[in-house]
């Protein structure tokens, strides 16, 4: 027997029963999903609650330095910088051993450029040689204006997918689609919360296109379910789902590896400044196709689905395909 | 669907062929490139700034301080025209952002409305009246002098559109490369500056008003009453940083101011060799100066630079000439910027930065070598489990796909010189990894297709055909959640989105008509009896 290639050796048809163990998952998401949104909604602390929030939403200062040849003192730093009266300073390695980041929040009511100018040239005196590789200021309006941004931006995403679901299947499909979704984001997030992955722009980019790809994975399956819909009329739903869960597979596997392998490179070799969105992504595409198949799938059912009922009505026409 | 036909191959080969001829010039240095013979295409992928370094600064016009100005101006032209027109009045002053003011004698009060009404405000187009002040009677025989609400919306339009002329003008004379200035929504400006250039000095001259006045010295005040808050009416007091005195009591009324300067440049003192900034006044400064100095021999003046003392010295003769020097505090690079400034004008209002992120080349550099060494790591990866999974022929024009995709990705991006970013280097890796989806789908239907009977050719061909709806439907997916980023997201953001739109237009392409040519021509070619993958 020829081991290569391997869709070969794979099971030219699988039977899993996806459908008789979503009644066992779906609890778990539920479950998952409620504490996801407990992570990410506690403490109720405006304006990121649970999510360890980036300057892009709430304003200040990140400063990323290099005092190479020299190792970067962090507890200097930390010295250098505490009765500035700037609250929340933080100071942490960055990289490589001679660089080191250093957030702070600008002080009610004093500008955010001048903080930052101060605490640059405070960081000057105390350390030497010191170079400022990297200065982010982001003030109190813009951030404000890049929180509303996003949010709108991922509402606003997950609404047009409803809408182009619903248009190209039926509602029901369009209201699987947003469950599974829902599910995606709100589990990412509560990712982002636990693994204190900073929540920033990239972190909303690395969530809409875990939306699209998540959504993606969702229409090839429904793409098929739609087909044996019309090719088997009379076999129950639930082994409809089964079925077109099942042809899928294959295809589904392998997109996700090819996905992960190109995710994982990134996390590993993409440098600092990538590891949030690329953690973000992985863990997308992970989760984006578990819930197709277990949270897409199933709410189908659970709602039932117009079919040309008892052969008499005809079957819904068909908009695309042959 | 099986078929060659002529036109498509034609397609695809012109398609790759534009993506080779527009991806080469990334792989030449940039004296290669600008050698190239004008007809070929020259130019390399636009590298955001936080690839190549650089800064991007987003500046705020201060419409608050402009409003004020715009009031205390209104007020001295208010007071101007009633005392000019011997019109007693009391109480003038800003009430509720508007100017009230109590006419005396109550028979004055239509005159009073008429003299206003011709002196002051000037004409606005697109409102009632046609001017931006309105001006109508109150209770208590007072008068409410107000702007109308546009009034303010043109002026911090106007502020805006002087303000990117005066910056353009102080950056074109630092020298540095061409930065990019650009407005942004109604009171924003937007200024990006790529590669090595320094962001502080960058700012220093950008960001500073640059308000210069020549106010005298009130030499009969006490520094300590003032400090203490007991400033003589009509005077302020100034810091400065002249490095002799903390700070000044100086006459609020500007004697000479900046507009009226024609000429500054930085020079060196002749007698002790400091740095200083020597200026030259127009026809009217020069007159104003001459008479002020003339009349104050032996008293100091004030060089008020944003509210700040920077020069205090004695007139010691009549200056007649129109012009003079400042001796302040400067070092070289300092007495050159302000000369800059001078020359150049001072902002119509405050510049406030709201959001700065500056990325130096190093760091810009070390990121374009992660996303290069994750993408090639990455998509190797997804290439070999392709070939693990469908074999050499059908692994291997999954991989074909991915490389004509990738091309008429970069190439495209060169050509329209789109904006890449490092999430964009990421959106990039993910797209060409999942571009063979589009394949497998191709694949998997046609094994599907064998399965249920059909003979080969009829199985490729209906495989294709099928699959076509699932790849189409995916795809525009991905284009709406990359169109929503687009709109929504910021900077290196809105590069992430575009880099995945063009992504998802080159892979439905690569896709569907690589593949199916390649798959065609396997066809004709071997005649195969069954599908290596089935």
């Amino acid at each position: 027997m020829k081991f290569w290639p391997l869709i070969k050796v794979l099971p030219v048809k699988t039977n899993f029963r996806f459908v008789r163990l979503a009644k066992f998952f779906a609890p778990l998401s539920m479950l998952l999903v409620l504490a996801a949104l407990a992570a990410t909604l506690y403490p109720p602390k405006p304006p990121c609650f649970g999510l360890t929030c980036g300057i892009d939403f709430k304003g200040g200062t990140v400063l990323e330095i290099a005092t190479d040849p020299k190792p970067a003192d962090l507890g200097q730093l930390r010295h250098a910088l505490e009765g500035m009266n700037l609250g929340d300073v933080q100071v942490q390695g960055f990289g490589s051993p001679s660089s080191a980041m250093v957030r702070f929040q600008t002080p009610e009511g004093a500008s955010a450029e001048k903080t930052a100018e101060a605490v640059k040239a405070r960081i000057s005196q105390t350390v030497s040689p010191v170079r400022f590789v990297r200065t982010d200021v982001v003030g109190p309006k813009v951030s404000d204006e890049l929180l509303t941004k996003g949010v709108l931006a991922l509402g606003g995403a997950i609404f047009l997918m409803l809408i182009y679901i619903w248009f190209r299947f039926e509602l029901q499909f369009g209201l699987g689609a947003v469950a599974a979704l829902f599910h995606d984001v709100l589990l990412t997030f509560g990712l982002i919360a636990v693994t204190g992955i900073e929540f920033n722009l990239n972190a909303v980019a690395a969530l809409l296109t875990i939306i699209g790809y998540s959504m993606n994975d969702t229409v090839v399956v429904f793409d098929r379910f739609r087909e044996n819909l019309r090719k088997y009329k009379r076999m129950p739903l639930g082994d409809i789902i089964d079925l077109s869960i099942n042809e899928m597979l294959t295809r589904t596997i392998i997109t996700s590896m090819t996905g992960i392998l190109a995710l994982l490179a990134l996390t590993v070799f993409g440098g600092p400044t990538l590891f949030g969105l690329s953690v973000i992504m992985l863990f997308g595409i992970v989760i984006g196709t578990y819930s197709s198949i277990y949270i897409a799938a199933p709410v189908i059912l659970l709602w039932g689905v117009r079919r040309g009922e008892e052969e008499t009505a005809p079957a819904k026409p068909a908009k695309a395909g042959p | 669907m099986m078929t060659l036909s002529r036109w498509k191959v034609m397609l695809v080969v012109l398609a790759a062929l534009f993506g080779v001829l527009f991806t080469v010039p990334n792989l030449l240095d940039p004296q290669q490139r600008s050698s190239l013979p004008g007809f070929v295409p020259s130019k390399a992928l636009n590298l955001g700034l936080d690839l190549q370094g650089g800064s991007y600064l987003l500046y705020s016009v201060d419409t608050q301080a402009l409003r004020s100005e715009r009031l205390t101006n209104l007020t001295e032209d208010v007071r101007k025209t009633l005392t000019d027109d011997q019109i007693v009045f009391s109480d003038l002053g800003v009430v509720n952002g508007a100017l009230s003011v109590r006419i005396t004698d109550p028979a004055k009060l239509t005159t009073a409305q008429n003299a206003l009404r011709n002196a002051v405000g000037a004409p606005l187009a697109g409102v009632a009246g046609g001017r931006d002040v309105t001006i109508s009677t109150e209770p208590d025989q007072r008068l409410k002098v107000a702007f109308v609400p546009e009034a303010f919306d043109a002026d911090a339009s106007r502020a805006v559109e002087q303000s990117i002329e005066i910056i353009r003008r102080r950056i074109d004379q630092l020298g540095t490369r061409e930065p990019n200035i650009v407005r942004q929504g109604k009171d924003r400006i937007v200024i990006e500056a790529a590669g090595e250039s320094d962001p502080e000095r960058l700012k220093a001259v950008v960001g500073q008003t640059a308000k210069l006045t020549f106010q005298m010295v009130d030499e009969g005040a006490s520094l300590q009453d003032a400090a203490a808050g007991r400033v003589p009416p009509g005077d302020e007091l100034l810091a400065s940083s002249d490095g002799y005195a903390p700070a000044y009591v100086v006459k609020k009324r500007a004697e000479v101011t900046g507009e009226m300067l024609v000429d500054a440049q930085p020079r060196f003192d002749q007698q002790t060799g400091r740095p200083v900034v020597s200026f030259r006044f127009n026809g009217q400064g020069a007159r104003r100066f001459a008479d002020i100095s003339s009349q104050n021999i032996g008293r100091r003046f004030a060089i008020v630079l944003d509210r700040k003392v920077i020069s205090a010295p004695v007139i010691q003769s009549a200056i007649t000439g129109g012009s003079g020097q400042i001796t302040g505090n400067f070092t070289e690079q300092t007495a050159n910027d302000l000369a800059i400034l001078l020359r150049a004008g001072a902002l119509p209002a405050p510049l406030k930065v709201e959001e700065q992120r500056t990325v130096g080349a190093e760091l810009g550099a070390d990121a374009v070598r992660a996303g290069a060494i994750s993408g090639i790591v990455g998509l190797a990866a997804s290439a070999i489990f392709m070939v693990l999974m469908y074999g050499w022929l059908f692994g291997g024009i999954s991989i074909i796909g991915l490389l004509v995709n990738g091309l008429m990705i970069v190439g495209f991006m060169s050509m329209t010189q789109a904006t890449l970013t490092l999430p964009g280097i990421a959106g990039l890796i993910l797209t060409l990894a999942v571009a063979v989806d589009a394949n497998v789908l191709i694949y998997e239907r046609m094994r599907d297709e064998l399965r249920a009977g059909r003979s080969l050719i009829a199985a490729m061909d209906s495989g294709f055909s099928r699959a076509m709806a699932t790849i189409m439907d995916a795809n525009i997916t991905h284009l709406l959640s990359a169109a929503i980023l687009f709109v929504f997201g910021a900077g290196p953001v809105k590069g992430f989105a575009w880099t995945l739109s063009i992504g998802v237009f080159t892979t439905v392409f690569s896709a569907v008509l690589v593949t199916q040519i390649l798959l065609a021509w396997w066809f004709r070619t071997r005649r195969p009896k069954t599908l290596p993958i089935a």
